[in-house]
């Protein structure tokens, strides 16, 4: 009888004791796979679990104008992050915390608890940017706060109130798009390039190249040691052409109204100025740009962050005469051509007006020269109508219309020339005679810009060498630095010298009594130029719509040099509903003022200026005594430039520093 | 039957391997907290050790057939408290698994369930009259083991339930189950399967997925396999030289559920083969205590401790190397904490208590 006291099956005993030697022998032999086989594997696993490489990052390089002040530079921001490694309890920390650092302690306490879900060793930022008097709460309160801390960054400085923002450009986080681009392929998501403007377009020399620390981490990510370290290469600093002084003055020229003006040394191509308005602020960006800012800087109607000088293609107006008048010339017409102006004349069925109806007026018998420094519309269109589009287009092309001035800087536009050519590829239509008169004044299809009209103008004023402009100097540029350009450093382009002279000539006297910007004139300067109001819409259509709305106002231009031949200077304004061209030549009269003046003071010619005044600069206030009382207001150094100014204040540097 | 049961009797070579192993897990235990919060828990472990020991001491004392024929209450106590949890108990973690005594202290009683059940399976077997199992054996059997799993995994703590399968099994095997009742049962497995996987919670369905992927969740569910294995991995032959991954925070509670990785980081795959051995050692010792039980019921105490001893290590190194999902079983004698040891050392007076009266008759 089975019972108690029988055993248990020894079979069944010694299976057991089998079954658990295999268990054992497989977990042996997970052992094995691990720490035999596969050791070297884990080994490696546990190397990057504990070491980490942090970088150190690299200050990009500062930008200067030609004297060497400091345009954009940067400036050491801290951030304030909290440790959430320790057992620290932040929620009651909050109120002290915010208080110190000037925040609402509800919405600290809101973001503490938004990254609560995170691994503990990742800090939270809570703010960017503090000043020195939330530095020195942290600092102070290292032993009541240990969970509070601070990082340090470069962050870009930029003049205050958008000065030459179109030109620097702005610098931001590079982003996916560009990073599948083949130019950008070798920089790392989360890089800081340049977005815009000279950031941009030298962005490899300014960016230095970030080093990196190897460092002994535990698992919360802290710092236990340091094991080898690369310092960084920090960023060159560039040097434009661009000059302060004529840069403040063109953006006082232009304060208040919409457009462009850009300011270039004819005899080398540099540009001494270039401002676009409306401007935006490139230190919005420099931290992070809200979307809802960036949302308004992109659907604003003016287009502020179109640099207008470089990207806005419009019609020319009347300073497309002078380019007009050297076809003419060179094309033998132009000398022997005598109109009477009436107000207007019939072309091909149409009847053309005169801009000169609304003053009341006639111009009369007109000449060339009569014709450019009254601007007499009547004139040329008789004068296009004997070239004819395809000459026309001939000369405005030798003169660079049409094509990109290969300035250094991204996102030129080509404007147009339109020719019978033209409009067939175009348009698949044909050219109508018609259309040719509206070009002789510098209407219809014909879109120039700024710059083009700058350096077209300028070269006719030099007796026909066009150069290409540049921001920068190939000679302050390391070796093959210079972006390469499609467009030749030099282009000559027959100008006999009498028609050089009757041109010269002629727009010396646009600012005289008998032109069309008498107002514009500047007692004892050889200045010259070309006024132009160039339509956006047909009168009629205009009458039909707007009522006057501003869209529809007339643009005004100016291109002005001086002196008249070989000039040492041009300056291009363009006044978006801005009426007329003289007024837009006062502007231009202001910028060259400055010019002349800056230069009488100096004994050397600007080109050859070598003094260079270079201090590390940080803006104050200007309100601020200078002191600083550290609230709201970053400290820094001074310097001012070693010249005895009198009447006109010299810039000491970009505004901001005093 | 003579009473006379002599302290010479007691497993001393068992109890010296035990201790060998206990001694083991201090010394990494205070390698692996030493700047940590935990500080210090080497020194509760040992006290804990020594409690134990005392435990086992006075466990062997009173005659296990005394005990037996006293199973009955003490199985019903055992269910009235699992009750008294599930209708009482205090909510702590998400699970209901403990009361609250008047003197303040916590009662956990499902790891008391386990001791009685073995003292009540090894009675039910011992009693049975044939040498294979009937039907109707079975399940009763079943149903002994069953119920208190069930409340249990109501509490729910699927841990804690899950080790009462070995108790089940183990008794089962050794009582005589016919193949076809095994094939039912593993059929009854697999149709709860499906059900089973429902009713998991996300947690666990997430340890299990990490277990099949470890890298599907690198930071989540898949991290404490990951970095168990690095730091086992990195441990080689001989054991890592800075066993950076234990003191670095990287390998995550190294003091209780990876204590055996934080051992096989430091002294490699011949210390842990070590360790091995040593749980062998034990655990066919134990074997041989019930091969030289005075009777069934015996026998099969000390073999449903074999069970659950086997069955942790099975569990614990099975996580540890990746053979096994992420559970919260500790590894027996070496992983902190107060209840397992205490019930290790219980289930060893046990073993003491059956082996010490193994001339009686």
């Amino acid at each position: 009888m089975f019972g108690r006291e029988e055993k248990v099956s020894a079979i069944r005993l010694t299976a057991v004791q089998y079954i658990i030697l295999a268990i054992f022998l497989i977990l042996a032999y997970g052992l094995w796979r691990l720490q035999v086989m596969q050791s070297d594997f884990y080994s490696n696993l546990s190397e990057k679990n504990r070491v980490r490489d942090v970088p150190i990052l690299a200050p990009r390089g500062k930008i200067l104008d030609r004297e060497g002040r400091i345009i954009v530079d940067n400036y050491p921001s801290f951030s304030a992050l909290l440790l959430r490694d320790s057992n620290r309890d932040l929620y009651a920390d909050a109120d002290l915390i915010a208080q110190g650092l000037h925040m609402d302690p509800k919405e600290l306490r809101d973001r503490i608890r938004h990254f609560a879900s995170m691994p503990q060793y990742q800090p939270i930022f809570i703010k960017d940017d503090i000043t020195p008097d939330e530095l020195a709460f942290i600092e102070s309160h290292r032993n009541e706060l240990p969970e509070l801390d601070t990082i340090m960054a470069h962050r870009r400085l930029y003049p205050r109130n958008g000065f030459m923002a179109h030109l620097i450009g702005y610098v931001g986080e590079v982003s996916e798009d560009m990073l599948n681009q083949p130019q950008w392929e070798f920089y790392n998501p989360g890089d800081v390039v340049g977005k815009s403007g000279v950031e941009l377009q030298y962005n490899q020399l300014l960016m230095g190249k970030n080093g990196s620390r190897r460092a002994l981490v535990t698992a919360r990510g802290r710092e236990v040691g340091r094991l080898s370290e690369t310092p960084a290469v920090p960023g060159r600093q560039l040097k434009l052409t661009v000059d302060v002084d004529l840069q403040i003055a063109a953006e006082q020229a232009l304060e208040g109204k919409n457009g462009a003006i850009v300011a270039m040394d004819p005899r080398t191509g540099e540009i001494l100025a270039m401002v676009s308005r409306p401007t935006f602020d490139p230190n919005n960006f420099a931290v992070r740009i809200k979307a809802e800012d960036w949302n308004k800087l992109v659907t604003d109607e003016n287009h502020p962050l179109l640099n207008k000088a470089i990207q806005a293609q419009l019609a020319p107006g009347s300073v497309f005469k002078i380019i007009m008048a050297t076809a003419g010339l060179q094309e033998g017409i132009a000398q022997n051509l005598h109109v009477n102006c009436g107000g207007g004349a019939s072309f091909y069925g149409r009847y053309f007006k005169c801009w000169v109806v609304a003053e009341h007026r006639v111009h009369g018998p007109v000449d060339i020269s009569k014709g450019i420094y009254q601007s007499c519309d009547v004139f040329f269109y008789t004068l296009a109508e004997k070239l004819g589009i395809d000459r026309i287009a001939k000369w405005a092309t030798l003169l660079g219309l049409g094509q990109r001035t290969g300035i250094d800087l991204p996102q030129e536009v080509t404007g147009v020339m339109p020719s019978e050519e033209w409009k067939i590829r175009n348009f698949k239509q044909k050219w109508y005679a018609g259309e040719t008169i509206s070009v002789g004044i510098g209407q219809g299809a014909v879109a120039t810009t700024p710059i083009q009209l700058a350096r077209a103008i300028a070269g006719i004023a030099s007796g026909g060498i066009l150069r290409r402009p540049h921001v920068t100097n190939p000679t302050d540029l390391p070796v093959g630095m210079m972006p390469a350009a499609n467009v030749p450093n030099e282009m000559k382009i027959p100008l006999d010298p009498e028609n050089w002279q009757t041109i010269t000539d002629a727009m010396a006297n646009v600012v005289n009594p008998i032109g069309t910007a008498p107002s514009a004139h500047l007692k004892d300067i050889d200045f010259a130029g070309k006024t132009g109001s160039a339509q956006t819409i047909s009168n009629a259509a205009k009458a039909r719509l707007a009522n006057g709305k501003s869209k529809f106002k007339d643009n005004g231009w100016f291109v002005g040099v001086e002196p008249r031949r070989n000039p040492e200077i041009v300056v291009c304004t363009l006044l978006e509903e801005g009426e007329h061209g003289y007024l837009a030549a006062r502007a231009a009269a202001q910028v060259i003022k400055a010019y002349v003046e800056k230069q009488r003071r100096q004994p050397t010619k600007m080109a050859d200026h070598k003094k260079s005044v270079e201090v590390g600069a940080v803006w104050t206030t200007p309100d601020s005594d200078g002191e600083g009382d550290g609230s709201g207001r970053l400290q820094g150094g001074r310097f001012t430039l070693d010249v005895t100014s009198k009447h006109v204040p010299l810039a000491t540097a970009a505004p901001g520093v005093n | 039957m003579a009473r006379y049961v002599s302290f010479r009797d007691f497993d001393w070579p068992l109890v010296i391997f035990v201790l060998i192993i206990c001694a083991l897990g201090v010394v990494e235990i205070r390698s692996a907290t030493e700047h940590t919060k935990f500080a210090g828990a080497h020194l509760r472990q040992i006290y804990w050790v020594i409690f134990g020991f005392a435990a086992m001491f006075l466990v062997s004392l009173v005659n296990y057939q005394a005990l037996l024929d006293q199973v009955h209450w003490m199985y019903i106590a055992s269910i009235t408290s699992l009750m008294a949890v599930m209708l009482f108990g205090q909510k702590y973690l998400g699970a209901r698994r403990w009361i609250k005594l008047p003197g303040g202290q916590h009662f956990q009683p499902s790891e008391w369930v386990k001791l009685i059940l073995i003292l009540a399976v090894a009675k039910y077997f011992s009693d049975l009259h044939e040498k294979e199992l009937t039907w109707p054996d079975f399940i009763k059997a079943g149903a002994i083991v069953g119920v208190p799993m069930l409340m249990v995994l109501a509490q729910p703590d699927l841990g804690t339930a899950l080790t009462y399968i070995p108790i089940a099994v183990m008794a089962l095997f050794l009582g005589g189950l016919r193949v076809k009742q095994a094939l039912v049962v593993l059929l009854l497995a697999g149709l709860t399967m499906p059900l089973a996987w429902h009713k998991l919670k996300p947690y666990q369905k997430d340890r299990l997925v990490s277990f099949m992927q470890p890298e599907a969740d690198k930071q989540g569910s898949g991290y404490q396999v990951i970095q168990s294995l690095i730091a086992v991995g990195s441990g080689g032959v001989w054991g890592a030289k800075e066993t950076s991954q234990t003191h670095l925070n990287f390998l995550p509670v190294p003091q209780t559920d990876f204590i055996f990785s934080a051992f096989a980081e430091a002294h490699g795959f011949v210390g842990a083969l070590g360790v091995l051995l040593l749980y062998f050692i034990v655990l066919m010792r134990l074997t041989q205590n019930a091969q030289t039980a005075p009777d069934r019921a015996g026998t099969f105490l000390v073999m449903g401790v074999v069970a659950v001893l086997s069955f942790h290590i099975l569990v614990n190194v099975g996580m540890v190397v990746g053979f096994m999902p992420v559970t919260g079983i500790p590894l027996p004698l070496m992983s902190y904490g107060g209840s397992s040891v205490l019930f290790m050392f219980l289930a060893l007076g046990i073993v003491m208590n059956v082996r010490m009266r193994r001339f009686v008759n």
